[in-house]
C-alpha cells in the first residue's frame, strides 16, 4: 500500500515534469510549425544554470529564479540569431539545424563546466518528509514539484485561453498571414513564444536536477520522451500533451516500480531484473506505436479548421 | 540517361577512383590510419546510401534507420557468441533479419505521413535499442565484443584490412548500382511519383502503399548489410549503434551530400566523418565548430553540397 501510494505519486511528479516540457514543445511545434530537437538542451541548461547560480548566490530561490531568466533569454537569443529564419522551412532542415545546436551545446557544456557531472544541493526545508496520509511520509521536494507544474499548467491554460496574448497566439496558429495582415507583430509573437517554451525546458530541467545529477546529454532521453508525449497527445495541444504526459509519467514509473515483480512469475529472478527496465521503457514506445497506428492525429488533436 | 561532364559528375568520378586508390596510397605511405578511417566512411556512406533511396527519392522520412546497423550488427554478434562463425550463414541473416524487421515496421509505419512517419520510425527504432538493452545474454547496455570476425572460408580473410576494405567498398558501389538500377526503373519512377503526387499516382491505378512499402524493405536490407561490416570492423556491436542520435548522423550525412542525388550521400558521409575527424584533432571540443556548422549549412546552402555542385555547372 505504502509503495503503491508512494510510486503513485512519484509517477504524477515525473508526469508533471514531463508535461512542463512537452508544453513548450507542442507550443512551438503547433504554432510555428518547428520541430525543435534542442528543447532537450534547453533542459540541460536550465539545470546547469541552476546549479551554478545557486552555487554562486547561496540561495535555492535566487539561484533558480536566475537560471529561469537565463534560460529564457538563451531561448530569445537563440530564436532572434538563428531559428526564426528557418520557420516555413521542411521539417528535415529544422532537424538537422536543431540537431547542430545539440551538438553545440553539448560541448559548449563541457568546455564551460567540464564534463563530471554537478549536483544542485536543496535547502534544509525543501529534504524533510512530510506526512500525506497517516503513516505514509513523501519527500517535501517532490510534492513541491507536483504543486509548481500544476500552478504552471494552470496559468498556462489561463494565458493561452483567457488572455488577450494567446488569443493572438491562437489566432497565429491558425492563420498566420491573416493575423500579420491584421497588424500584430507575428515576429515578435513568436520569438515570445519560443522564449516561453525554453523557459519551461528550463523549469522541468532544474526542477529535476536536485533529483537527477546534471550532467551532459541529459536533455536527450527526455526530449524523446517529450516528442512521444506531443505526438499521443496531439501536436500542438496542450490539453493533450497535459493528459498524455500524465499518462506517460505513470506508465514508465509504474513499469519500472512493478514489472520486475510481474516477471518475476514468469522469469528467472536475474533474466527479470534485467528485461524489466527495457520493457518498461518500451512500453512508452509501443503505446505511441498504437496511437499513431489507430489514431494518427493523436488522442486528442488540437482543434484546427 | 546519357552522362555529361559536370561538377557533379566529376566529383563522383573522381570520390570512386580515390576511394579504388586508397590502399595503394596507404601501402605506399604506411598510413594504415587513414585505412581504418576510410573503411568506417566506405560502411557509413553504405547506410547513408540507402537511408537517400527512402528519403530522397522516397519522400519517406526516417528517423530510426539507425535500427538497422543494429539488427544487421546484433545478427554477426549474436551468432558468433554461439559458435556460428560462418559468414555464409551471419551475412545471410543480418541481411533477412533486417528485411523482415523492415517488413514490421514499414507496414505499420507507412499508415501516417509527414512528421508522424519521422516520430513512428523513431518510435521503433527506440524499441530495438531497449531490446538490445535488455539482452543480458548478449552483453546488455555494455555491448557484445566479436572475438572473431565473419569466416569465410579461403574466399576473404576480414582480419587483412586491404581485403576488408575493398569487401566494404565493393558492397558500397554495389549498393549504389542497385540504387541507381531502382530509381531508374518503372518501379523507381512510381516511388518517386508518388513523392511528388501521390493523389495522382493512385488515381491512375497505383497501390501507394504496396510500393513504398518495398522500396522502404529494400532500403532496410541494405542497412542492414552496412551494420554487419561495422560490427566486423569494430568487432563489437552494442545498443549504442542504434540510439537515436545515431539515426540523426545518417541523416545528416544525406541531408550535407544532397538529397535524392546517387553520390550525394557518399560524399555527406566523407566530408562529415573527415571534418569530425579533423576537428576533433585540432581541439577536443570540435563539436562546438561542427554544430554551428551544420546550422550554417541548413541556412545558406540548400540541396547540401550536390545542390552547390550542381549550382558551379551554371555559374
Amino acid at each position: 500500500m505504502l509503495l503503491v501510494v508512494e510510486q503513485f505519486l512519484n509517477g504524477l511528479q515525473f508526469g508533471l515534469l514531463l508535461f512542463l516540457l512537452a508544453a513548450g514543445l507542442t507550443l512551438v511545434f503547433g504554432i510555428m510549425d518547428f520541430v525543435n530537437l534542442a528543447h532537450g538542451s534547453l533542459y540541460m541548461m536550465g539545470a546547469y544554470f541552476a546549479a551554478s547560480f545557486v552555487a554562486w548566490t547561496g540561495n535555492f530561490i535566487i539561484g533558480v529564479m536566475l537560471a529561469l531568466g537565463a534560460t529564457l533569454l538563451l531561448g530569445i537569443v537563440l530564436e532572434l540569431v538563428a531559428l526564426r529564419h528557418l520557420y516555413g522551412r521542411d521539417h528535415l532542415d529544422h532537424v538537422l539545424a536543431t540537431f547542430g545546436l545539440i551538438l553545440f551545446f553539448n560541448d559548449a557544456v563541457r568546455l564551460i563546466w567540464g564534463p563530471a557531472g554537478l549536483s544542485l544541493p536543496l535547502p534544509t526545508w525543501l529534504t524533510v518528509p512530510i506526512v500525506i496520509l497517516p503513516g505514509i511520509y513523501y519527500p517535501a521536494y517532490r510534492l513541491a514539484i507536483i504543486a509548481v507544474a500544476l500552478a504552471v499548467a494552470l496559468m498556462l491554460y489561463i494565458v493561452v485561453m483567457r488572455t488577450r496574448v494567446g488569443m493572438l497566439i491562437r489566432a497565429g496558429a491558425s492563420n498566420r498571414e491573416m493575423i500579420g495582415a491584421l497588424g500584430i507583430n507575428i515576429k515578435l509573437l513568436y520569438t515570445l513564444v519560443f522564449g516561453l517554451g525554453a523557459a519551461l525546458a528550463g523549469l522541468a530541467g532544474l526542477m529535476q536536477a536536485p533529483i537527477l545529477t546534471v550532467q551532459i546529454g541529459m536533455g536527450e532521453n527526455i526530449l524523446i520522451l517529450a516528442f512521444v508525449i506531443i505526438v499521443i497527445g496531439g501536436i500542438g495541444s496542450i490539453r493533450g500533451a497535459f493528459l498524455a504526459a500524465i499518462l506517460v509519467g505513470m506508465i514508465d514509473t509504474l513499469g519500472r516500480a512493478f514489472l520486475p515483480d510481474l516477471l518475476r512469475q514468469v522469469l528467472s529472478s536475474a533474466a527479470a531484473s534485467t528485461a524489466a527496465p527495457a520493457l518498461s521503457s518500451m512500453l512508452i514506445y509501443l503505446l505511441m506505436a498504437i496511437v499513431l497506428i489507430a489514431r494518427p492525429e493523436g488522442l486528442f488533436p488540437a482543434n484546427r479548421s | 540517361m546519357k552522362a555529361r561532364l559536370n561538377a557533379r559528375n566529376a566529383a563522383a568520378v573522381l570520390v570512386v577512383i580515390g576511394l579504388l586508390l586508397l590502399p595503394l596510397y596507404t601501402s605506399l605511405s604506411g598510413n594504415i590510419f587513414a585505412l581504418t578511417l576510410f573503411t568506417r566512411i566506405v560502411i557509413f556512406a553504405l547506410a547513408a546510401a540507402s537511408l537517400n533511396l527512402i528519403m530522397g527519392y522516397g519522400g519517406m522520412m526516417s528517423f530510426g534507420h539507425a535500427a538497422y546497423l543494429g539488427i544487421g550488427g546484433y545478427s554477426v554478434g549474436i551468432l558468433a557468441a554461439e559458435g556460428i562463425g560462418s559468414g555464409f550463414i551471419q551475412w545471410p541473416v543480418a541481411v533477412l533479419a533486417s528485411a523482415l524487421f523492415a517488413l514490421v515496421i514499414g507496414a505499420l509505419s507507412l499508415r501516417t505521413r509527414g512528421v508522424y512517419f519521422i516520430m513512428i520510425t523513431l518510435a521503433f527504432a527506440q524499441m530495438a535499442y531497449y531490446v538490445a538493452s535488455g539482452l543480458s545474454r548478449y552483453g546488455g547496455d555494455d555491448g557484445l565484443t566479436i572475438y572473431k570476425r565473419s569466416d569465410f572460408g579461403g574466399l576473404i580473410n576480414l582480419s587483412n584490412r586491404v581485403q576488408f576494405y575493398y569487401l566494404c567498398l565493393g558492397c558500397l558501389l554495389g549498393g549504389l548500382y542497385l540504387i541507381w538500377r531502382i530509381v531508374n526503373s518503372r518501379f523507381g519512377m512510381v516511388v518517386q511519383g508518388l513523392r511528388s503526387n501521390e493523389a495522382r499516382m493512385q488515381a491512375i491505378g497505383f497501390p501507394a502503399t504496396r510500393y513504398r512499402l518495398v522500396c522502404f524493405v529494400i532500403s532496410g536490407t541494405l542497412c542492414g548489410l552496412s551494420g554487419a561490416l561495422l560490427a566486423n570492423n569494430t568487432d563489437f556491436v552494442s545498443p549504442a549503434v542504434m540510439y537515436w542520435t545515431r539515426s540523426g548522423d545518417l541523416m545528416v550525412m544525406v541531408i550535407l551530400g544532397g538529397m535524392g542525388s546517387l553520390f550525394g550521400p557518399v560524399i555527406g558521409a566523407i566530408v562529415l566523418l573527415l571534418l569530425e575527424e579533423f576537428l576533433s584533432q585540432v581541439t577536443e571540443y570540435w563539436a562546438m565548430i561542427m554544430g554551428p556548422l551544420l546550422l550554417l549549412i541548413v541556412l545558406f546552402g540548400r540541396g547540401g553540397i550536390d545542390g552547390l555542385l550542381g549550382r558551379l555547372r551554371r555559374a
